[in-house]
């Protein structure tokens, strides 16, 4: 809230927009990229943009964004604090944790004693980066991570936190960050969605997500994040009825679009024709996303990289690996939410195995990406909505603990798309409370994403009831060092 | 360049007062546009300065640059703070105009706005100011602050034309537009454009030969009163009451638990049905419990106020969340009542409009009283489902008095209302600073804001006194925003295009004469709805045909001026009622708990915490697979797919305009969504079983669905398909086709046969004027 301050940091002129362009981009990519003409004076009104180009020559084309849900704590991942385990059972220093507002659920505690983590921690790559024992296979791609530990959110509970990384504000009813991508870039891809939902569950104590995170909000419906599930219908209503082949279903919509071009012939409302299109895009979706889903021809090698249980549908491995075909086939934005990581109590055991979940299917999907040549241009999140706290929710036993919500800091990493690879960005203090350098709020995190897009986040807007929003509301500014 | 001139400031203030025409601003942006004779700064400036100036130099104190506020004539005309000798605006003299200078000026240094802000004028923008200050750069009170005065009939040419008042208006922008009338829509388009739009289900066969057979002059006339008549009117005229109020049937955030606020709903069907008039309406909602000898009917009113999300997450601190209960009510109140984003005002003055954080949290006052907790309990069993202040609906009320509330058991039944605490307990209301709910500033006192229409000193610093505010016949909002919100039900945009915004930054209207004696005239009928709908549905602005010729289409494609009858796809719930119903299959029971249809699986089980009554779908069987949409039990973090899918609201916030896109998706819901195959196939059923040839069946078919007799070809072309496909079949693919849904196969009927009329009747069910109100 205290960010109400509006940043003018990528106030472009042809100049420099000129000469970001001979530094960062080879003259190839240069050719076919639309750049319209933002600068000059004669356009009509330039927040009215069409939609669909970007404002500038991106860096990355598309993005996947693997979703922690529930908040993993950093402490047990990234974010190495010694310390913790030094003066482990000791009360939290008022001084550092200052006026923090607390959870209800640890309001009433009457101590706050600190907690050092259960799990050993080495540095690894050349970017000599921390990583715990629980990500071994994390630990070996550190070299392609830019991993940020200083995070930080406004919101302290899960609800308003997952709406506020996803929507750019706490309450809903806004556009999801890849309905503002769908709505800003446009598709790449005709016989598939340009938005899409994969959602799988961890052993941990799960939080719900639920559809209005892959909303658009007050933008048009087509830019809503369409969920593909487990199962024979991996899109609502793809499949056909029993008995109904191809052939059938072809026959059946070529009757209607004469009908439909019939009612056209009639009233002239060009509703009708774009009816009959949907028509069509419905039908080359329900061949397109079948083959897409179908991971029977994926080579051994690329099983063996994400694991066993990649075979398995619905399970987090399995949605990176259709992470990676539905970017590969240019889906704009593919949104994994993995739930299971909140902690509160028992975070030794749930976390070690909610960790063995994800870890090699996440280092598998960027490794998968850079061997095909595609991680320059796909951009990979990993990352909860908040982190958690260095003190002990509940009972602190010798082998046993909790964490609780901690918007203060927390940790997440990008890969490709851009974004400087093997480095470590901003600084938490030694206890792991506050964040000491570098802090990243984030509407700056939102901003970077949509820069690495070719968006400036200050100019992809829609006016709505009024008021032009944006993903990062009224604040956000990009975070160059993270450029590569 | 034009010099200034005197002469036109008189030719301004001759005509001061009347509104300019009404597309300026973003639909025309032509090269060519011309500049009005007249610049209005109602209509041509104030637009541009709330868009383009006032961010920096309008209300908000705290935003404003240079100490220069340009939304007020004292303000603008004063010496500026930084160069006193000075002035943004100088009457009729743009060159010695600071603002005009700067916003010409090729310097982008001294260019306004600054490039950095993202902003622009157009070369079109900046004339019409450099016009206005040449004319004497006259400022007017925000149009929809001024109390509408019922203005005259205007002239019109074509004088056989108007059937009520509403056709001078509209027939009178056409004629200046140089647009004519379409002529009448044919009965059958007619008929079913009523039917959908007064009861949201589609003609039956009866009314359909009925109202084709009826010759007579108030043929027409008869029908609306006869479907006016109709319970499922009150249904129709809810399910957008039901948007604006975020009605759902679980209370959202994380573990969205069930909830049973639906008595709430069914006294709004009622209270429509027995046409409450639009002032007893929403007062009960407001304050029914603050009414002298309130009832309980009046009490389950007040169920409006607390339809909102109410948490049930363990571990959030309650004030917070107590704060955003009240922060909703005032919204709603702000957006669905009066037609203002009062939201904005939460954390700051506004930018726009002339509310300031103050006049915010003096509306909030009225609404912080209310003896509720931010957490009552986590989820959990039926004690959780209101929660207090709640009332209990007993089984003898329901006999007695509260006749209308469908309630199927005996079971204890509980409602969230309003209440308030007892005056020694009152809480105080303080101006939240940033809109924090730990951050509180000065005390307020209840309170309106004043731009709009100051608080009557006689009336109650309560609710009560609120709605009597709201339904003062000077305040300038209330009837023009419901009025509107209807026109958008029947015509599919509203005059003022963005209902929930009739500020600064919201569209002007279309027809501001027209919006202003509907307001009057609804108000000195004694705010009747259904007097005003059937206004408004035996317009001949209404019944004129839906064609859309390409010259029509080039001139007005957005049919601002009504040239043509409204054509537009029908909501969620409607397109589920209009299959239900053809086939023969709705379920006619008006209200009570909340239904689980078809539903693709695994969807509530994939987005849960996996606590509480709805963490997992429990599909209901029978007749309750049949009911219409509407009552498709809403869990608002999960809402139901095929609803969602076109567009239907998640009842998270208030919302007053739903969009109306055109989707694959909705492409594959028609097509294999169960509920349209089971209807497909018993419809299919019930034809084969009358004694008539295919072709007779399948124009039965398209009557019942389309709403209008086949066209010879139509026929030709389904009867072939159907040959076709009975030709086709295979006995096991035709088996496995009839095998959806759960409603019996008639036992001696031919398989084959069903299984490609089903095809048929389907085919007809995913034609585009099916689900499209023509």
């Amino acid at each position: 809230m205290e960010k109400e301050i509006l940043e003018h940091g990528f106030n472009f002129n042809r100049r420099r927009f000129l000469s970001r362009l001979s530094l960062g981009l080879g003259s190839a990519a240069l050719g076919s990229l639309m750049i319209p003409d933002l600068f000059g004076g004669n356009s009509a009104d330039d927040d009215s943009l069409p939609p669909g180009i970007p404002h500038f020559a991106p860096k990355a084309k598309r993005v996947i964004y693997l979703f922690q849900n529930g908040a993993p704590s950093q402490q047990e991942l990234f974010d190495y604090k010694p310390k913790l385990r030094a003066m482990m059972g000791q009360e939290i220093p008022p001084s550092v944790r200052g006026t923090q507002r607390l959870t209800g659920m640890t309001a009433n505690q009457a101590s706050f004693p600190l907690v050092g983590s259960f799990v050993n921690f080495q540095q690894y790559g050349q970017s000599r980066a921390w990583v715990s024992d629980l990500f071994p296979y994390t630990a070996k791609i550190v070299d392609d991570l830019c991993i940020v530990k200083s995070m930080y959110t406004e919101a302290i509970n899960h609800d308003p936190a997952l709406t506020f990384l996803q929507t750019g504000s706490q309450q809903g009813n806004r556009p999801s960050m890849g309905s503002w991508l769908s709505y800003g870039l446009g598709n790449e891809n005709k016989n598939l969605p340009n938005f899409t939902v994969l959602l799988s569950r961890g052993i941990g104590n799960g939080q719900g997500v639920y559809s209005k995170l892959w909303s658009n909000g007050f933008l048009d419906s087509i830019h809503q994040g369409v969920q593909f599930s487990k199962g024979e219908d991996p899109v609502l209503y793809l499949r056909d009825p029993e008995g109904m082949d191809r052939h059938a279903r072809r026959d059946m919509l070529d009757n209607l679009a004469q009908l439909n071009d019939m009612a056209y012939q009639e009233f002239g409302d060009p509703e009708i024709t774009a009816k009959v299109k949907q028509y069509e895009m419905a039908y080359r979706m329900q061949t397109a996303v079948p083959e897409v889903m179908d991971l029977s021809k994926e080579s051994d090698d690329i099983i063996k990289l994400y694991g066993p249980e990649c075979l398995v549908p619905g399970t987090f491995a399995a949605n990176c690996l259709l992470a990676r075909k539905l970017s590969e086939n240019g889906v704009r934005f593919v949104q994994l939410y993995h739930q299971g990581w909140d902690q509160h109590g028992n975070l030794p055991f749930e976390i070690a195995k909610q960790a063995k979940d994800v870890d090699q299917a996440s280092a598998a999907l960027v490794t998968d990406l850079k061997q095909r040549g595609l991680l320059d241009e796909t951009l990979v999140i990993w990352g909860g909505e908040f982190g958690r706290t260095s003190y002990t929710q509940g009972k602190l036993t010798a082998d046993n603990y909790g964490r609780d919500h901690h918007p203060r800091c927390f940790t997440i990493w990008m890969a490709g798309g851009g974004i400087k690879p093997g480095i470590v960005y901003g600084e938490t203090d030694e206890l792991g409370y506050n964040i000491a350098q570098n802090p990243v709020h984030v509407h700056d995190f939102q901003a970077t994403i949509l820069h690495q897009m070719g968006l400036n986040h200050e100019k992809l807007i829609f006016k709505h009831l009024g008021r032009r929003y944006r993903l990062t509301d009224v604040s956000g500014k990009v975070v160059n060092d993270l450029i590569a | 360049m034009l010099k200034w001139s005197f002469y036109l400031i008189c030719v301004f203030v001759g005509i001061t007062g009347t509104f300019q025409a009404c597309n300026t601003g973003s639909s025309n942006r032509g090269e060519e546009e011309k500049l009005p004779d007249v610049v209005s700064y109602n209509f041509d400036i104030r637009p541009i300065l709330s868009d383009k100036c006032l961010a920096c130099h309008g209300p908000d104190a705290n935003k404003r640059e240079a100490g220069l506020r340009l939304d007020i004539a004292e303000n603008a005309f004063k010496a500026l703070q930084e160069n006193p000798t000075a002035h943004a605006l100088v009457a009729g003299k743009p060159e010695l105009s600071e603002a005009y200078l700067r916003i010409s000026t090729q310097d982008t240094s001294l260019l306004m706005p600054p490039p950095s802000s993202n902003l622009k004028l157009t070369a079109h923008q900046i004339k019409l100011i450099e016009k206005w200050i040449k004319q004497g750069a006259k400022y007017e009170k925000h149009w929809a602050f001024v109390a509408p005065k019922k203005p005259a009939l205007p002239e019109v040419d074509q004088k056989e034309w108007p059937k009520n008042e509403i056709d001078y208006f509209v027939l009178h922008k056409q004629e200046q537009k140089g647009l004519s009338p379409n002529e009448e829509a044919d009965k059958e388009r007619l008929l079913k454009r009523l039917s959908l739009d007064l009861t949201g289900l589609p003609p039956s066969l009866q009314l359909m030969d009925q109202f084709m057979a009826d010759n007579s002059a108030n043929a027409y006339e008869k029908a609306v009163d006869q479907l006016l008549k109709n319970p499922a009117y009150g249904e129709k005229m809810a399910l957008h009451w039901l948007d604006l109020a975020r009605y759902a049937d679980s209370h959202g955030y994380q573990d969205d638990g069930y909830r049973t606020q639906w008595p709430w709903r069914d006294w709004v069907i009622h209270a429509f049905n027995k046409n409450m008039h639009y002032n007893d309406f929403v007062t009960w909602q407001l304050a029914g419990d603050l009414l002298p000898n309130s009832t309980k009917e009046q009490l389950l009113a007040t169920g409006f106020n607390r339809n909102h999300k109410i948490t049930e997450e363990g571990g959030v601190i309650p004030e917070e969340y107590r704060i955003s209960y009240v922060t909703d009510r005032t919204d709603l109140f702000g957006k669905g009542l009066l037609g203002v984003t009062m939201e904005c005002a939460h954390c700051h003055d506004h930018k726009y409009d002339p509310f300031s954080q103050k006049e915010y949290y003096q509306l909030f006052a009225f609404f912080n009283n209310v003896k509720e907790v931010g957490i009552e309990s986590v989820i959990g069993g039926p004690e959780t489902y209101a929660k207090k202040p709640l009332m209990e609906i007993s089984d003898a009320e329901v006999k007695n008095i509260l006749t209308f509330v469908n309630k199927p058991d005996t079971n204890r039944l509980i409602v969230s209302v309003m209440g308030d605490l007892e005056p020694d307990t009152s809480r105080k209301t303080y101006i939240l600073k940033r809109g924090v709910y730990d951050a509180p500033g000065d005390e307020v006192q209840a309170g309106t804001p004043s731009s709009i229409l100051p608080f009557n000193a006689n009336y109650p610093k309560n609710r009560l006194g609120l709605a009597q505010w709201l339904f003062d016949k000077k305040n300038p909002l209330t009837a023009r925003v419901y009025v509107n919100l209807l026109w958008q039900e029947f015509f599919g945009k509203g005059i003022v295009k963005t209902s929930g915004d009739f500020g600064m930054q919201g569209d002007l209207p279309t027809n501001p004469e027209l919006l202003d004696w509907l307001a009057v005239d609804f108000m000195s009928h004694n705010w009747d709805i259904k007097r005003l709908v059937k206004q408004m549905v035996t317009s001949a602005t209404y019944r004129q045909s839906a064609v859309i010729t390409p010259e029509k289409l080039k001139v007005d494609p957005d049919n601002v001026y009504l040239a043509r009858g409204p054509r537009y796809r029908i909501p969620a719930e409607f397109v589920k009622d209009l299959v239900l119903s053809s086939s023969g299959l709705l379920n006619r029971t008006i209200g009570g708990p909340s239904v689980k249809p078809y539903q693709p699986p695994g969807l509530w089980e994939g987005a849960t915490s996996g606590r509480g009554l709805l963490s997992t779908y429990v599909q209901d069987h029978g007749a309750k697979l049949y009911r219409r949409g509407m009552y498709t039990l809403i869990k608002r973090t999960v809402p139901p797919p095929s609803m969602a899918i076109f567009d239907a609201s998640n009842r998270d916030l208030c919302e007053v305009k739903r969009l109306k896109t055109n989707t694959p998706l909705q492409a594959l819901v028609m097509m294999n969504d169960p509920t349209v195959l089971e209807a497909s196939r018993v419809l299919a059923a019930n034809l084969l079983q009358e004694k008539t040839e295919a072709k007779d069946k399948i124009t039965k078919a398209f009557r019942l669905i389309v709403g209008r007799k086949p066209r010879e070809k139509e026929v030709e072309m389904l009867t072939a398909y159907y040959e076709k496909e009975l030709k086709e079949i295979k006995k096991p693919v035709a088996e496995k086709a009839l095998a959806v849904g759960e409603y019996p196969i008639p036992a001696q009927i031919d398989r084959m046969k069903l299984a490609a009329m089903m095809r048929v009747v389907s085919t007809i069910y995913n034609l585009e004027e099916t689900i499209t109100k023509t």
